[in-house]
């Protein structure tokens, strides 16, 4: 969206700034007057909130790095000095720990809406791709960040999830023995494995942060897309960032602020594992070794195919075939608000999605066998089959003319003023 | 009939076919479920839910037991004497403390003294409960197996759901809104009070004891408390089930040190948060009021 800044420098100093580096007409352009759909649910305000757990994350994870001990020997001790000697720390590791399972259900509530309102499709392509590279680099800083606890599913996770890595010696004879001895840093899991996760558990967010620039500049050259699916084609369509998205944002940013404060405080363990509260032991298997929720449906996808191989490359692929869903969707209409086939076949993603969550959490036996399977089968089916064959055979609803038509009484266009000058009685 | 309000209903029928599908294979699966998981029976705590904070009596009684009793094998190395006085805890007075722990049986190893030797000294406030073995393998040469360090045992415990797969959610989301994180203390309270006779077709090894709620249902350590043999509290008064549940509490504690001021700080936030939220949203309302969307 070509869309010029309107900030004007109000101080002498101001002015010799602006001639030189001019980042207050940038950040003026692009989130002050910035044009946003005037149509945006509060679904949308779930972009701010993720920047905010990145921010958040990062916050406390620096300080967190200032009192913990990344070996093998002293790291389960740090966490406990942390929870009961630092002043707040209590505080800083409920908020870290909270805070990761936080930042999942938010991404995962943005790439449904996404999938949802077709924000994948053109000209949003790239935006979407940058959007599944930061899920990917967001799950890797997660399962790292899990490790250094050096609690037993702390270890027991990064022992099978590394494992994983051996069952490319089916491909080429060494290899996967080869990468898994390079991933450890040694021949078993053991505190040198530690050492390395915390290394790049602190240098991963900000490779982040870095692509969640890219992921808004992306944004801002094609424009938000909206519960419409329309571009924007008048003024009228749009109101500036500030005030009105921006109140919007903050009004849902609070909200989920008080699901990650009820968490923090009154159940800061319900969403881990009481074993990771049992120092790591290489000698002693926990019963069920589990990963966190936020990996349960690709977990389960892993459990869902009968070879070893077969589950990695499955469950690799799983995040992979998002890449390719804006040529996967061959439908002309962004919306699933006007794709009246299309909504039943998302919402049977969401049952399988959640279904396969269900599953990972069990032991990889009779029904649940079964069950991961269908799951398994239909959320590929939904990617490879139902977006390409759906979109040529679907009749969508008609679209209403514009944005502001399908917001306004009557579908007539507003009164130029409103979104010119709204702030105005 | 157009193409896609038939396919629409070809849609709908198989959606319902997978529903009823899914309510078939629910029984086996539930069936499947109850062999794993033991059932725990949940307590009331008074540090239960969003509201609960300690007794700080039951913790008084909780410590008495573990020193009678658990203190024979069993450290309880994460927590200092001086947390025995801070708030939010036992709250003992500091100079009874103090002499407790002078008088710990179990001392600390300090050193290395001038001439290079290591030595033996009486715990002070800032010195870690100790318990009677220095490390793992002497306790594993005594007992058969090492009495692990109770510290953190309240949280290293939970209970497994063992209902059936499609009432999970809903105790999922009651677990939530009330709440509900003393697994571990109603787990050790089930524990402590499941030693009895193995049932007549169970043959429980050399060596084990029977438990009810023990995973597995044969647990090394024997009885710590009985019927007929338990903690009797300064007022002469106790019983199995009082001591189980005070130690519970007691260990819960020593896991979660800063609960007190954890939850009601919480309050203080959730507050802070709720009306915020409500301000925000009606200064969004009158904002947008202006402008249909």
């Amino acid at each position: 969206m070509q869309h010029s800044s309107s900030y004007e420098p109000k101080s002498s100093f101001a002015r010799w700034w602006d001639d030189r580096l001019p980042i207050m007409r940038l950040m003026h352009g692009q989130f002050v007057d910035f044009p946003t759909p005037r149509n945006l649910n509060y679904l949308w305000t779930f972009g701010g909130i993720l920047t905010f757990c990145l921010a958040a994350q990062i916050l406390t994870g620096v300080v967190l790095a200032m009192h913990y001990q990344p070996s093998g020997a002293d790291a389960f001790n740090s966490v406990e000095a942390i929870r009961r000697d630092v002043n707040y720390g209590w505080l800083l590791r409920n908020l870290h720990a909270v805070g990761a399972s936080m930042f999942f259900i938010a991404v995962y509530v943005h790439i449904f809406r996404g999938l949802y309102y077709g924000s994948y499709k053109a000209p949003r392509e790239v935006l979407w791709i940058v959007g599944v590279l930061i899920f990917l680099v967001m799950m890797a800083t997660a399962f790292m960040g899990y490790a250094l606890p050096w609690g037993q599913m702390s270890f027991w996770g990064v022992t099978v999830i590394t494992n994983l890595f051996s069952s490319l010696n089916e491909i080429i004879p060494g290899v996967g023995t080869a990468v898994v001895e390079w991933l450890w840093g040694g021949y078993s899991v053991s505190g040198t494995t530690l050492n390395r996760f915390f290394a790049l558990h602190y240098l991963l967010p900000f490779v982040l942060a870095g692509l969640v620039i890219l992921h808004i500049w992306a944004l801002h050259v094609a424009g938000q897309n909206n519960p419409t699916g329309l571009d924007i084609k008048t003024k009228s369509d749009s109101v500036p960032m500030y005030p009105y998205a921006v109140a919007k944002d903050t009004v849902g940013l609070f909200a989920f602020l008080i699901l990650f404060a009820w968490f923090v405080f009154f159940l800061p363990d319900y969403l881990g594992h009481a074993d990771n509260y049992t120092e790591a032991n290489p000698l002693v298997t926990p019963p069920h070794i589990v990963p966190e929720w936020y990996f349960l449906p690709f977990y389960a996808i892993l459990r869902a195919i009968p070879s070893k191989l077969g589950g990695v490359i499955a469950m690799f692929s799983a995040i992979a075939v998002l890449v390719f869903v804006p040529w996967l969707d061959t439908s002309r209409v962004r919306s699933a608000k006007y794709r009246p086939l299309y909504k039943w076949f998302f919402w049977l993603l969401v049952i399988s999605s959640i279904g396969l969550g269900y599953l990972g959490a069990k032991p990889p036996e009779g029904a649940y066998v079964i069950w991961s399977r269908i799951f398994t089968f239909y959320y590929f089916a939904h990617f490879l089959l139902v977006m390409p064959i759906l979109g040529i055979i679907e009749t969508p609803k008609p679209l209403p003319k514009s944005i502001s038509a399908s917001v306004l009484p009557g579908g007539a266009s507003a009164p130029q003023g409103a979104a010119a000058a709204p702030e105005t009685r | 009939m157009t193409r896609a309000p038939m396919m629409r209903a070809t849609i709908e029928a198989s959606l319902a076919a997978c529903a009823l599908l899914l309510g078939a294979v629910a029984p086996a699966a539930a069936a499947e479920e109850g062999g794993h998981g033991v059932h725990i029976e949940r307590q009331t705590w008074s540090f239960g839910g969003f509201t609960g904070q300690y007794d700080k009596a039951q913790l008084q009684r909780g410590f008495q037991i573990y020193q009678d009793n658990c203190s024979t094998c069993h450290s309880l190395k994460r927590v200092r004497f001086r947390n025995l006085v801070e708030p939010g805890g036992p709250e003992f007075p500091e100079e009874s403390v103090k002499a407790l722990a002078h008088g710990w049986a179990n001392k600390i190893v300090d050193g290395p003294d001038d001439q290079g030797k290591m030595f033996d000294r009486e715990p002070k406030l800032f010195d870690p409960i100790l318990g009677p073995f220095k490390n793992e393998k002497e306790g594993r040469a005594a007992y058969g197996a090492a009495p692990p360090d109770l510290s953190l045992m309240a949280k290293a415990r939970n209970v497994e759901y063992t209902g059936t797969w499609w009432w999970h959610p809903v105790s999922m989301a009651r677990d939530i809104a009330t709440s509900y994180q003393e697994g571990g203390a109603d787990y050790l309270y089930a524990l402590l009070t499941g030693y009895g006779e193995a049932p007549g077709d169970m043959k429980v090894a050399e060596g084990l004891h029977y438990n009810a709620a023990f995973p597995g249902h044969q647990i090394a350590m024997p009885p710590p408390l009985a019927a007929d043999s338990f903690v009797k509290y300064q007022d002469k008064t106790g019983s199995l089930e009082q001591n189980a549940r005070d130690i519970a509490a007691f260990l819960s504690w020593a896991a979660d040190p800063s609960l007190n001021g954890r939850k009601s700080t919480g309050w203080l936030v959730m507050l802070y948060l709720l009306v915020t939220t409500a301000l925000l949203y009606a200064g969004k309302r009158v904002l947008w009021s202006k402008i249909p969307h």
